[in-house]
């Protein structure tokens, strides 16, 4: 049992939902999205500081469970120093490479939002 | 004998092991698990006698028409309806409730107002937003409690001379709480406001008796209570059902049918266009008798002792925060909850690794989360086959989720 639960959350997605290196505002945002998962009601905000078509900074904020939390938190330092182009480009498996994790298919939608909200605000 | 020791070999797929563990089902709020007369009733229908009901002129036409027939027979008896006319078969209690809403708001003028509560699930709500909407009316909402009842002297400040519906969930999906039907019920009538009740939570667990509830329409589904999918019962007053025009037309519900009018059939199939769910019908008629030869009564007694059990249980663990009525107070067959520090999508996630099947997330009803102040709670809910055990297996398991992420 304890082996099934260690292949649900990973060490990488205990980690980040525990301490999320880039969870918080960004004060200097460029642009700015917010979308919510219509199945649990998650929230995730994301803020980015765009630089020259660079991302400079991004940082999430959110209501959330473990498994958006930490892929917020992947999400965000995969942006950060990416063209923007480049960064819109980033999808689950960039996401599930870092989390090493068995994201069933009920709860990849919780993994997809944060990638979602980052696109959303980097169209803006 | 108590009634989980009584049904439990009745319910094939609690047999099942789900991640090493034998399944602990505590998910019939969202939808039942069924005996294995529904399932076989079902399939012999299927495999003797299937055919369509009402206009094939053939043996199996028959025998499908009079096995559809008396599943309203069975349903009239099981709710205390006084006819059988007033017994509409739905696909389900959100297709009943927009059927209603769809057949009231053709009688509706701009300005006219309609009633709804906090605690209502997207069902009872969002099909009277669109035809406000539509019609121009104005909807308002009775808040709910601390305690988790309905407050009721808003009510008696909402309702007025423009109140033309009032709709109300019996109990509540989320919070349990078991609303006064017949009080709200004569509110109601008093300013002449029809009711429309969402019985979804309440059938499953409660003796139902619609001339005690004194209700205009009463909603629910089969496959909440031991029956299938796809099927739900749409109650209504006959003087009420045959003073409306049908809000959805199609086949079977007509007489006759000209290019530019047609003559509506009688009761209660005028409510019933199209092909009926006739084998989901034979399969509502054996959770009926299965429902009854239990005992509506004992069924309620039984399911709220283990709701009583996992409130004190869970309300006693640290960090675990109970939404509802106390465990004393009476509450319908389930409990929400809340683990500080845990998103509920990750409790459920991890109760699912000890073989427990919960509900998580918004339940449906995202207003009455933003009175409890959260995005989502935890909520288990219990059928005739729990037992107290596996209320204690839930308990335990709460406990030592901090353990585990």
């Amino acid at each position: 049992m304890a082996a099934a639960a260690h292949a649900l959350y990973s060490d990488a997605i205990r980690r980040r939902w525990r301490r999320p290196a880039h969870r918080g505002d960004l004060p200097g945002a460029t642009a700015t999205a917010e979308d919510v998962n219509p199945l649990c009601g998650d929230r995730v905000r994301f803020a980015v500081q765009v630089s020259d078509g660079t991302i400079a900074a991004a940082r999430f904020t959110g209501d959330s469970c473990a498994i958006c939390t930490a892929s917020a938190d992947v999400v965000a330092e995969l942006a950060i120093g990416r063209a923007t182009a480049d960064a819109a480009r980033l999808g689950t498996e960039d996401v599930l490479e870092v989390l090493q994790a068995d994201v069933k298919p009920t709860r990849m939608r919780c993994l997809t939002l944060p990638i979602s909200v980052l696109g959303m605000a980097l169209a803006r | 004998m108590r009634l989980d020791e009584l049904t439990r070999g009745d319910f094939p797929i609690l047999e099942r092991v789900v991640n090493g563990r034998p399944l602990v089902y505590l998910d019939s709020g969202a939808s039942s698990q069924k005996p294995r007369s529904v399932i076989e009733a079902m399939s012999r229908y299927y495999e003797r006698s299937h055919a369509n009901v009402h206009r094939s002129i053939h043996t199996l036409g028959e025998e499908a028409t009079e096995l559809y027939e008396l599943a309203r027979d069975r349903v009239q008896r099981f709710i205390g309806a006084a006819r059988r006319e007033e017994v509409v078969v739905t696909r389900g209690t959100t297709d009943g409730l927009g059927l209603v809403a769809e057949t009231l708001g053709r009688t509706l003028r701009p300005g006219d107002e309609l009633v709804v509560t906090e605690l209502e699930h997207h069902s009872n709500l969002i099909p009277w937003q669109l035809v406000a909407r539509d019609r121009g009316a104005v909807l308002k909402a009775v808040p709910v409690r601390a305690d988790g009842t309905l407050d009721l002297d808003a009510l008696d400040r909402l309702l007025g001379p423009k109140t033309r519906v009032v709709a109300f969930a019996h109990v509540s999906n989320v919070l349990g709480t078991i609303n006064p039907v017949q009080a709200i019920v004569r509110r109601a009538r008093a300013v002449g406001a029809l009711t429309v009740v969402d019985g979804a939570q309440a059938a499953p667990h409660l003796r139902l008796d619609m001339s005690a509830l004194e209700c205009d329409f009463y909603v629910f589904s089969a496959h909440k209570m031991l029956g299938p999918t796809g099927i739900g019962v749409l109650y209504g007053r006959y003087d009420v059902l045959s003073r409306l025009e049908p809000g959805r037309g199609g086949s079977e519900m007509i007489k006759e049918v000209w290019i530019d009018r047609a003559q509506w059939n009688d009761l209660p199939w005028r409510y019933e266009p199209g092909t009926p769910p006739i084998a989901e019908a034979v399969g509502l008629t054996a959770a009926i008798e299965y429902l009854e030869k239990l005992g509506m009564d004992r069924v309620a007694q039984h399911e709220q002792m283990l709701a009583a059990r996992a409130v004190r249980g869970l309300a006693a663990l640290p960090g675990v925060r109970v939404f509802g009525p106390a465990a004393e107070q009476p509450r319908g067959a389930v409990v929400a909850f809340a683990v500080d520090g845990l998103h509920p999508h990750d409790v459920a996630a991890l109760l699912d690794q000890d073989g427990i099947a919960v509900r998580a997330g918004h339940h449906c009803a995202q207003p009455l989360m933003r009175c409890l102040g959260v995005a989502g709670t935890t909520r288990a809910s219990f059928s005739v086959f729990n037992s107290p055990n596996e209320v204690d297996q839930l308990v335990g398991a709460v406990g030592a989720l901090h353990t585990k992420l």
